[in-house]
């Protein structure tokens, strides 16, 4: 591994003073602690993480897809003196994305930080985050700022408070576009106003095993929320894990799409409660059956392919939710679904790797992790 | 339900729409959906809700952004067929001079087309002001429009109080009660 990987965030904030650094602590990350994914979060066996994001942009500035490369450049130059006084990013800094490989960028997608968009064109645009990687900020993506925070489990008010800190931070030393009419200005319209996105990820296996999820997500899709699934090769969702966002930015507060947000989240965890209870009474010993089989092959598969973890995970997942005994704790899962996927193996393994070898590497990291002491 | 644009699969987006109190209803199947652009609803991938703005843009009010496509930012230049064709606006005069058009859209898209969220905090108070002295305003034609007179002066004589203390210091000011009912009584 390169050695500027092993340099540590905290020397590298010696010397600062709105200097772009180029290496991205890989090695830290990978080994670190205490990092959001790490956390206890409520009612974390249902929701894995949710996520709010703000969008800014600057007065005086075009946004970014209009704007010119010295423009752009000048933009990362303000933000990153803007940086230094928020708490969360006092001691780290803005990393200008181009000056990372593809690799480091994937890993910083994968690790959702960076926006697909942040990780596939990084000219003129940065990324700061901080040590526990719960607050992120990307710059001039589709905006020139979109603050994120992200949490473990069900956690709507903590993340629009922090990032509504950091965003008052940010904005007593850059003045913002802001219109009364409109609110906060951004390129894309459908986030004008409160330039607010919160979204949950959420697992539901029950609803999905019992075929209802079509008819919950319709109606969620009603009041308007926006749904999304994962799919995979097929037409089949990819471990029943989905993501519900608000869609309205204009006309309604924060906290009233925030608490939108909570009430349908809750009504939905009520439905899959219930698809549970029919689905044990049904076929409680099939479904028994799945988890323990997916434990056994997350335990013990000598190739595991990304999908294939997914799904596992999944199954696995449930079997925490339905109390089995065996099952690794919910902690330990959300690890797996992170940080075996390419980028974060190919990083830690230190080389490129093929596909195949990525399979192998994959399930011997997972296999490895379970059977640490206490997962 | 079947989709009613090829009226035979089964519609899997179904999208609602509120204007002027009527309520309009749209159900595609997967396939029409992607053709006029809902794609962005099924993928997986990047979930911009660009291009169901655009969708919407185009065959929802086709005379005006007929009409509007040669106009240009004063500001940055940007066309509006371009923003028709990308959903990005390339600074803040865009929403100043494409500001008739956007507000059909936004609309549609949000059910509104004014702010009451967070403000930034340097004029927050002015902002509040502002939106009240807004909204007074708008309070004061309706009564106008619905002949209530003696709303009408209340209103008035509001705005005033309002107008009057603008100089003063931003401490925040006392919400009288807002006229009870007729606001949402009728139509
Ligand atoms: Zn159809
Ligand atoms: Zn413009």
């Amino acid at each position: 591994m390169n050695d500027s990987g092993s340099q540590g965030r905290g020397a590298e904030a010696q010397g600062q003073g709105g200097g772009l650094k180029t290496s991205l602590p890989v090695a830290e990350m990978l080994q670190g602690e205490g990092l959001w994914f790490h956390e206890q979060g409520p009612l974390q066996d249902a929701i894995l993480s949710t996520r709010v994001r703000l969008a800014r942009n600057l007065k005086g500035h075009r946004f970014p897809p209009r704007a010119l490369a010295e423009e752009l450049d000048r933009i990362m130059q303000r933000v990153s003196q803007g940086l230094a006084q928020v708490p969360e990013f006092a001691q780290t800094e803005l990393y200008p994305m181009e000056s990372l490989g593809a690799l480091e960028r994937q890993f910083l997608l994968e690790r959702h930080l960076a926006s697909h968009d942040l990780a596939r064109d990084g000219r003129h645009r940065g990324l700061a985050f901080s040590a526990d990687e719960r607050a992120a900020v990307m710059v001039n993506e589709e905006d020139h700022l979109r603050i994120q925070v992200l949490r473990a489990g069900f956690q709507l008010d903590e993340c629009y408070a922090q990032a509504n800190r950091i965003d008052d931070s940010l904005e007593a030393q850059l003045e913002y576009a802001f219109f009364d009419d409109f609110g906060y200005l951004t390129a894309c319209p459908t986030n004008v106003g409160t330039g607010m996105r919160a979204s949950v990820l959420i697992h539901l296996p029950a609803l999905v095993l019992t075929g209802k999820i079509k008819k919950v997500l319709a109606g969620v899709g009603q009041v308007g929320l926006a749904v999304r699934g994962f799919y995979g090769e097929g037409t089949d969702v990819l471990g029943n894990f989905f993501q519900i966002s608000n869609q309205i930015t204009l006309g309604e507060k924060e906290s009233q799409t925030l608490l939108n947000l909570e009430r349908v989240i809750h009504q939905v965890l009520d439905y899959e409660e219930k698809a549970r209870d029919v689905l044990l009474k049904d076929a409680g010993d099939q479904v028994r059956d799945k988890v323990m089989r997916a434990l056994g092959a997350l335990g013990h598969a000598h190739m595991l392919s990304s999908e294939e973890v997914i799904g596992l995970a999944s199954a696995v997942r449930f079997g925490v939710t339905l109390e089995l005994s065996g099952c690794p704790r919910v902690r330990t899962l959300n690890e797996i679904l992170l940080c075996a996927q390419p980028a974060h193996l190919q990083l830690m393994a230190g080389h490129e790797m093929s596909s195949r070898e990525r399979n192998v590497q994959r399930a011997r990291w997972i296999r490895e992790r379970l059977a640490a002491k206490g997962c | 339900m079947k989709c009613q644009l090829c009226g035979h699969a089964d519609a899997v987006i179904h999208i609602k729409e509120v204007r002027n109190d009527a309520v309009t209803e749209l159900h595609l199947c997967e396939k029409c959906a992607r053709e006029k652009g809902f794609h962005s609803m099924l993928d997986q991938g990047k979930a911009s809700l660009a291009s169901q703005f655009i969708w919407m843009a185009e065959n929802l009010y086709p005379e005006g952004s007929a009409k509007l496509s040669g106009v240009q930012c004063s500001d940055c230049g940007l066309h509006y067929s371009e923003f028709m064709r990308t959903g990005r606006l390339g600074c803040a005069s865009c929403y100043v001079d494409f500001g008739a058009q956007l507000k059909h859209l936004l609309r549609r898209v949000h059910g509104s087309v004014r702010h009451v969220g967070k403000a930034p905090g340097k004029d927050g108070h002015l902002y509040e002001r502002r939106q009240r002295v807004q909204k007074l305003h708008e309070d004061l034609q309706r009564a106008i429009e619905r002949e209530e007179y003696e709303r009408a002066a209340a209103l008035r004589d509001e705005i005033r109080a309002l107008d009057a203390t603008r100089a003063d210091s931003p401490s925040a000011a006392p919400s009288p009660g807002e006229g009870g009912g007729g606001e949402d009584g009728e139509a």
